[in-house]
């Protein structure tokens, strides 16, 4: 049998190799010494994420390159994501050994599962084949399906785990529906491929891969939380541990919406089938999350919420840019999913104060007196929660302006507006989240029992910084992701092409 | 072999039937001599059984005593023994006749299935498996006459198969323990599947070291491999995969496994007949449970034949390279060249031999060694078989590696070298481990002196 | 039509029978025996397309392996036959029923009818194990590897789910 072995370029791959060994590090620690302090464990998992983060700031300037057969690839905006969600990462690690112990639940384990998950978002990031898309992101979500239900007392906590397990599997397999429908289609899981291969279809071969292309959406929709497929997120968010809910919020979103813009970007050539779909889909997800946030009692369940009105704000983000690729920059998404990843896991960290004995204590009474035992944490988290709403001068509100800015200048005014309007509409809940922070804890029935740790402080003052100073880099970001952006760009001038072909 | 060829090709006087009709040819070649050899082996089972545990056994049946008044006047009043070789036909009679009794509360559509499935796979194992030499002596592979009608599908997958249907093999008793709706054939299939499912891993994984070491699937290719020169450099004597020491390691999972995956004794858990009755055939009788007993029996002898195929060289009487030794040897190449024509024409006749070695084997162990506890069965193939199976895998790829860098015996002696450095650090290591800390015997056994003036506690580190 | 023809139309017939059966019957180890059978006969299809390797894989880890760790389950929770019927029939099975024929006449309508049904042929040894396995070496050799750690995850992730004390 003649084949040849493809050349490898290790310096691609390095990154998640270097997870993936500290995460078998962490376990071989655990294995050696079960029932220890976890000390260790964590200083081991936070040198390597700080070794990954590193290396990946050393990446950012290289240039875009493929390898292993064109399975994997990095560009920028591959690396840049890889950023955010190591960071992400090592800030839940941060905060996470105190929570787990004043829960009862401090299983070694959880620091490798979160490194693997975090590996998974890597691949997930870094590639524009299919195949190490679905890879990725099973490794993704059959971590988070084990640590959701880590909390095994807690019926809410296996409640969810269930829940997200079987959505998950019933999601993933429309995915892979929808991958063999394109592999049908046009021979290939590469998506440059196939972005190849749709350009000229004629009437009869085009529903094939229109078919591929909405399944994969409803596969990816689902890990997004847009709205149609967002059912889960609430209860998912509540149940699971809240280190767990902060890890899921920021890192499974952010591969969440890599992986949507490469499929949306090599889809582009049937922008005309899918364009609408997500343009509704994009105004119902902003409209639920937040209006259904309103009347929510319990601080996990309004950030779910929350957390799906944010997946309605960054596919406008999308929506523009493969709208015309030309006037808008990929940057915008990288750049709201950067402060998107520090206000929500910081304020999923500071909720996790509120946890006490083994239960979660998220209603939002359970909240009364924070700021007495812990003042530096709930100012952080007024912080965190204005960014959420989007007052300037946080990242939040610089990343929303560049949504609407996007939206306005590619004609999606009617987006821009919703987007305007369902702001203003959540600042009511994230209030209510602050006020509940400060009612003294007189009455309240289940008041804070913990203080604040050392790597609490630490990590909700990275959050912090991010929120602040992220938007100095609202230019780089652009700039970076505009100069040296995907390998393949979005052609939606083709749409008029394919008109012809379907009316001819 | 003209006619043979045309058959095969479906250019003969049959068409494009030859090929079918041919097919059908080897399977009955194959499974004919298994379902006639079947009584034959439950008599010989009875009676090793009984040698072994010094008693007579079936020695009756058969016996026949001439009346006085006997036409033949050199028989009569003669009594002609035949050792009790009848005793599986009254058996079999018996069985026929028997009232079929089926129990109420069954669910009857699984009930009736169960046998059938439980006999298919027994059967279906071996359809890979080639009872001869498929090379006729100083020729290409594949020349010999018996490549025609052994083995029943050449397919690449040939062990994989074996595989796939040896762990369909678990069916049969889960749903005849399922649809009896006893407790104890419940509790029979439950043991069946989990123990399957445990040793089909370490049956797997001693197997990949054959085929990784023989790089082919397919079993004839790896009988091949073993009529190669014994570790690629003793010339005169064949590479049977057991006188390796990774195939050794690999034979001994694999005979452990196969004595699982066919319940027999000490792994007979499914029908413990002192704890559950008779498991998951408590509820048949007559044909129906015959039918199960034929599948154990099957199974038995077709397993013997993956071993002897895959580990004792297939059908060669002898691991002797008789083809290298005529040219190595001119002055006695004649003598050495018709062992070699003897060896492949006596090939089937040498497969059988090994496959009823191997069931002698079975009923030897049966014989000799007690039943294992239901945790000591897990414990054994999880913790102990599996690893051990994984380990040698590893040992076969540096072997592989090792080989191709430095020539046969060169890896051979380098591989040697390693193992003698690894075995003195273990057991330096491991000694210097016991001396600093006995943990085991510390917690070892409290050994009780039964003397009529109380129980005293021995120490056992100081017995 | 040709014997290749009537085979797989037999063998998709078995295997569609076995997927209703699944679905259909109350009973959940005969539903589990007739997912036996659809993986099965899979396995078959698989072979007849010239792919004997994804073929035994079929049958070895699905049918072989995986049915039973779910027999195994379905026989450790509940002895008696059919799962308990809620009392009058779910109104949301006629929707399913209907939702369900919709989507296969559309992707009849917009994906098969327009292309065509052809009897589906394998390129030739592109499924023998040598063929899988030097593609699993150079091509697909990275997610070959990103699988371990998806199993990884997997044992990992049940051990602490399951065991018994932190």
């Amino acid at each position: 049998m003649n084949y040849t072995i493809p050349t490898v370029d290790w310096s691609l791959v390095l990154p998640f190799a270097l997870v993936a060994l500290t995460g078998i590090v962490a376990l071989i620690i655990e294995t050696a010494h079960p029932k220890r302090d976890n000390g260790l464990i964590i200083g081991v998992s936070l040198t390597g994420l700080a070794a990954t983060f590193v290396l990946l700031l050393t990446q950012l300037v290289l240039p875009p390159a493929r390898t292993f057969g064109n399975m994997v690839l990095r560009d920028q905006f591959s690396v840049l994501l890889q950023l955010i969600c190591v960071a992400a990462t090592a800030v839940c690690f941060m905060f996470s050994d105190g929570y787990l112990r004043e829960k009862k639940i401090a299983f070694g384990e959880f620091y490798p599962l979160t490194l693997w998950a975090l590996s998974g978002a890597m691949v997930m990031v870094s590639t524009d084949n299919l195949l190490m898309l679905f890879v990725g992101l099973e490794i993704l979500s059959i971590a988070l399906y084990c640590l959701a239900g880590m909390s095994r007392s807690e019926a809410r906590s296996e409640e969810s785990a269930l829940k997200y397990f079987l959505l998950g599997a019933f999601a993933s397999a429309f995915l892979l529906y929808g991958i063999a429908f394109l592999f049908g289609a046009s021979g290939s899981m590469s998506l440059p491929d196939i972005q190849k291969a749709v350009t000229g279809l004629t009437r009869d071969t085009l529903p094939m891969p229109v078919f591929g292309v909405m399944l994969v959406l409803v596969g990816l929709g689902f890990k997004a939380s847009l709205v149609p497929f967002h059912q889960w997120t609430p209860d998912v968010y509540q149940g699971a541990p809240t280190n767990v809910t902060a890890f899921m919020a920021a890192v499974s979103k952010v591969a969440a919406f890599g992986a949507l813009a490469r499929v949306l970007v090599a889809a582009a050539p049937l922008h005309q089938y899918w364009f609408e779909a997500l343009y509704w889909i994009a105004i119902a997800t902003m409209c639920i999350g937040n209006l259904v946030a309103l009347v929510q009692k319990d601080v996990k369940r309004a950030l779910g919420y929350s957390s799906i009105a944010h997946a309605g704000y960054l596919l406008v983000a999308l929506l523009a840019y493969t709208r015309d690729p030309d006037k808008v920059s990929l940057g915008t998404t990288v750049f709201y999913l950067i402060g998107y990843a520090a206000m929500t896991v910081g304020a999923f960290a500071v909720v996790s104060l509120a946890a006490k004995g083994d239960r979660d204590g998220s209603r939002y009474q359970d909240l009364h007196g924070l700021y007495r035992r812990a003042p530096f944490a709930t100012v952080m988290l007024v912080l965190f929660l204005s960014s959420l709403i989007g007052i300037p001068p946080t990242v939040g509100f610089f990343g929303k302006q560049l949504i609407f800015l996007d939206a306005l200048r590619t004609g999606l005014v009617p987006l821009a507006i919703v987007l305007a309007v369902n702001s203003a509409v959540s600042a009511y809940y994230y209030l209510q989240i602050m006020v509940a922070a400060f009612v003294s804890e007189e009455g309240a029935a289940r008041p804070v029992s913990r203080k604040p740790g050392a790597g609490m402080t630490i990590g909700v003052c990275v959050c912090a910084a991010g929120v602040i100073f992220a938007s100095l880099l609202g230019g780089y970001v652009q700039e970076t992701t505009r100069t040296a952006a995907l390998q393949a760009k979005p052609v939606p001038g083709r749409v008029q092409n394919q008109m012809e072909v379907i009316n001819r | 072999m003209d006619w043979l060829i045309a058959l095969r090709d479906g250019t003969g006087p049959l068409g494009q039937w030859g090929p079918i009709v041919l097919g059908v040819i080897r399977v009955l070649l194959f499974v004919v001599p298994i379902l006639t050899l079947v009584p034959g082996l439950i008599w010989w089972e009875r009676r090793l059984l009984s040698w072994m545990q010094d008693r007579i056994g079936p020695n009756r049946t058969g016996t026949i005593t001439f009346p006085e008044s006997f036409p033949l006047a050199g028989l009569r009043g003669k009594k002609v023994r035949t050792f009790g070789l009848l005793q599986p036909i009254a058996d079999g009679v018996k069985l026929f006749f028997k009232e079929d009794a089926t129990p109420a509360a069954v669910d009857r559509l699984v009930y009736f299935t169960a046998p059938a499935v439980a006999l298919f796979p027994a059967f279906a194992l071996g359809g890979t498996l080639p009872i001869a030499s498929l090379r006729y002596p100083f020729e290409a592979a594949g020349s010999g006459i018996f490549a025609f009608f052994t083995p029943v599908a050449n397919v690449d997958i040939g062990i994989l198969y074996v595989l796939a249907i040896s762990s369909l093999g678990v069916y049969g008793v889960v749903l005849a323990g399922y649809a009896s709706n006893n407790k104890y054939s419940l509790m029979g299939g439950l043991r069946a599947s989990a123990q399957l499912i445990s040793y089909e891993l370490a049956m797997a994984m001693s197997l990949a070291c054959v085929v990784m070491a023989s790089g082919s699937m397919k079993i004839p290719d790896i009988v091949a491999f073993q009529e190669g020169p014994l570790w690629g450099f003793v010339n005169g004597v064949q590479n049977w995969a057991i006188f390796t020491p990774y195939g050794l390691v690999a034979a001994v999972i694999f005979v452990i496994c196969m004595i699982a995956e066919t319940n027999r004794a000490p792994f007979d858990l499914p029908e413990a007949e002192n704890e559950l009755i008779a498991g998951y055939h408590t509820e048949y009788s007559s044909m129906k449970f015959a039918v199960f007993f034929m599948g154990e029996y099957a199974a038995m002898f077709v397993f013997s034949g993956v071993f002897a195929a895959v580990f004792l060289g297939g059908a060669n009487l002898m691991p002797f390279r008789w083809e290298q030794l005529s040219s190595d040897f001119p002055a006695m190449a004649g003598l050495f060249r018709g062992l070699a024509y003897a060896n492949y024409w006596l090939g089937p006749v040498a497969f059988l031999a090994k496959q009823a070695a191997g069931i002698t084997f079975f009923i030897w162990l049966r014989a000799t060694l007690p039943r294992l506890r239901y945790d000591q069965l897990m414990n054994l193939g999880w913790k102990s078989l599996l690893p051990m199976g994984v380990a040698n895998f590893i040992v076969v790829g540096l072997w592989v590696v090792c080989t191709q860098m430095f020539g046969p015996a060169g890896g051979f002696a380098s591989l040697l070298g390693a193992f003698v450095v690894l075995f003195v650090l273990y057991t330096n290591l491991v000694g210097a481990a016991k001396t600093s800390t006995p943990g085991i015997q510390k917690r070892g056994i409290k050994m009780v002196d039964p003397t009529p003036q109380g129980v005293t506690m021995v120490d056992p580190n100081k017995v | 039509m040709s014997a290749s023809e009537i085979g797989f139309l037999a063998l998709a017939l078995l295997a569609v029978i076995g997927a209703a059966g699944v679905v259909l019957i109350d009973n959940p180890v005969r539903s589990a025996l007739c997912l036996v059978l659809n993986f099965f006969v899979l396995g078959f299809i698989y072979f007849t397309l010239g792919a004997p390797m994804i073929g035994i894989t079929q049958i070895m880890v699905y049918a072989g392996a995986i049915m039973v760790l779910f027999l195994f389950v379905i026989m450790m929770l509940k002895r008696q036959g059919a799962m308990a019927k809620p009392d009058k029939p779910d109104s949301r099975l006629g929707l399913a029923v209907v939702l369900g024929l919709a989507l296969a006449v559309t992707v009849y309508a917009t994906v098969i009818a327009p292309q065509g049904v052809t009897l589906p042929l394998g390129i030739k040894d592109y499924g023998t194990p040598q063929a899988v396995g030097v593609s699993l070496f150079t091509n697909f050799v990275w997610p070959f590897e990103v699988v371990s750690v998806l199993l990884l995850v997997g044992i990992v992730g049940s051990i602490m789910l399951a065991k018994r004390r932190i």
